[in-house]
């Protein structure tokens, strides 16, 4: 019985077999291991073994990238743009120096651009020749965005993918793509949803998604109860 | 170069597929993949237009047909091979034939976070004034260079206007070729979508990152 979860469709193409196809009848020797798997690790064998890698340096690569740096970050800017007149003023002037004041910068922000959603104005953030994303404050890309169909389509129907997101925007609104062929990066700031007055920049951050912050995502209005106010 | 890197517009690729609560890997390799980019990077033997041009320079059919970690394997061998890091047999078979190379700096474990801290800036004094200014009107060339470029094919001889001026930034087109930092001036430059794509887009605009010499003014065209 086939023991391993089903391959994501990671592809550019998002073809349904990305990573290893097994319809075939090699062993693996008797392990799980892909092909992949093991190229990836002949070569870190030998660059190991040249000492041009230190090997606990891959760990901690990877330990900041899959567990410290993220999202989050981003949505701590937000909320404290949406909660700090002076702040949001700052973050628009000078992204960078605003978004590093909170412990936010480096690699892959090293040039941050801010852009601000409006009743009139709705942001999406694409990079059609590669993957620019701003790391320090949304972490490693989701595949999507490295994908073809979204680096292909964001630039001549960003309502289209916003469809495909779920979300519908409204003809009135007009919606600017930003292509990052540059190493400017750039974070889209959502319109803070209604009914959130007197929240604390805690919980508006818990309210922000990654996507709202690439602008393939809407966040919705809070429809408080009609019995009860939203604790402050 | 007009390779399958460069896809914007493009159709045919079908609807976006987010992954409800995707992980930042899928598998082990893809970790590695991601690891031994960053520190190999940060040896000094390549920046990262030459990485964008090494993956860029797998062949379409290849590029389109992998995934993204992937197209980072492929792209960080040619390196190692370009750069006599590492053999092709050495690369098959995760051994060493032959002396390693003397490389200036390695990515110790005690520098990855000041290193990533640090980040790579591109921004560079500019040695020029700039040549165009805020709101003006200019027109992008229309070129198609065999080498590394960051213009575009769907934005090409459009016009636009500047709408920012970051100063001068490393001009990738030099930098991958291996010609140095060569800066330019850099520009935000913002066409109407009606001018990219006619009728045909749902976008009201879009904008775009240009170098100097990917722009002249609009007047030039028409006189």
């Amino acid at each position: 019985m086939r023991q391993d979860p089903p391959h994501p469709p990671n592809s550019l193409q998002e073809r349904p077999a990305a990573a290893h196809d097994h319809d075939h009848d090699h062993e693996h020797g008797g392990s799980t291991l892909s092909e992949m798997d093991l190229r990836v690790r002949a070569l870190e064998s030998l660059l190991v073994e040249k000492g041009y890698v230190d090997p606990a340096a891959l760990d901690i690569l990877i330990e900041t990238y899959e567990q410290q740096i993220g999202p989050r970050n981003g949505a701590r800017v937000v909320a404290k743009a949406w909660s700090d007149p002076a702040y949001k003023a700052w973050l628009l002037a000078d992204a960078t120096a605003a978004i590093a004041s909170l412990g936010f910068s480096g690699r892959q922000g090293e040039h941050m651009i801010v852009l601000e959603n409006t009743p009139a104005t709705h942001n999406m953030v694409v990079c059609t020749l590669c993957s620019c994303y701003p790391w320090p404050v949304l972490g490693l890309p989701p595949v999507w965005y490295k994908s073809a169909p979204y680096r292909a389509r964001a630039v001549i129907d960003p309502r289209g993918v916003l469809r495909d997101f779920g979300f519908t925007l409204p003809d009135a609104v007009q919606l600017q793509v930003w292509d990052s062929t540059a190493e400017l990066r750039y974070l889209v700031l959502p319109m803070r949803p209604a009914g959130t007055d007197g929240w604390s920049e805690e919980a508006l951050a818990a309210l922000v998604t990654r996507d709202s912050m690439i602008g393939t995502g809407l966040l919705p209005d809070i429809v408080a109860p009609a019995t009860a106010k939203e604790p402050a | 170069m007009n390779g399958a890197q460069d896809l914007g517009g493009m159709q045919g690729f079908g609807p976006v597929r987010p992954e409800p609560g995707e992980p930042p890997f899928h598998a082990e390799w893809e970790r590695r993949v991601l690891a031994l980019t960053l520190a190999m990077g940060a040896v000094g033997k390549w920046n990262i237009d030459t990485s964008r041009a090494a993956r860029e320079s797998l062949p379409p059919a290849q590029y389109l047909g992998s995934s993204y970690f992937e197209i980072w394997f492929e792209g960080l061998k040619a390196l190692l091979l370009k750069t006599g890091l590492a053999d092709a047999g050495e690369i098959a078979s995760g051994h060493s034939s032959a002396a390693p190379v003397p490389l200036a700096r390695i990515l110790e474990a005690e520098q990855v976070a000041p290193a990533l801290a640090r980040g790579s800036p591109s921004a560079r004094p500019a040695t020029a004034k700039a040549r165009f200014h805020l709101g003006e009107r200019v027109r992008t060339r229309q070129m198609h260079p065999a080498g590394h470029t960051r213009l575009p094919r769907y934005c090409r001889g459009r016009q636009g206007e500047i709408v920012a001026v970051h100063g001068a930034h490393v001009f990738p087109d030099a930098s991958a070729a291996g010609a140095g930092d060569q800066p330019q001036w850099l520009y935000t430059v913002r066409f109407a979508a009606s001018e990219l794509w006619g009728a045909d887009t749902t976008a009201a605009s879009v904008s775009v990152d240009c170098w100097e010499p990917y722009l002249e003014p609009a007047e030039a065209v028409h006189g």
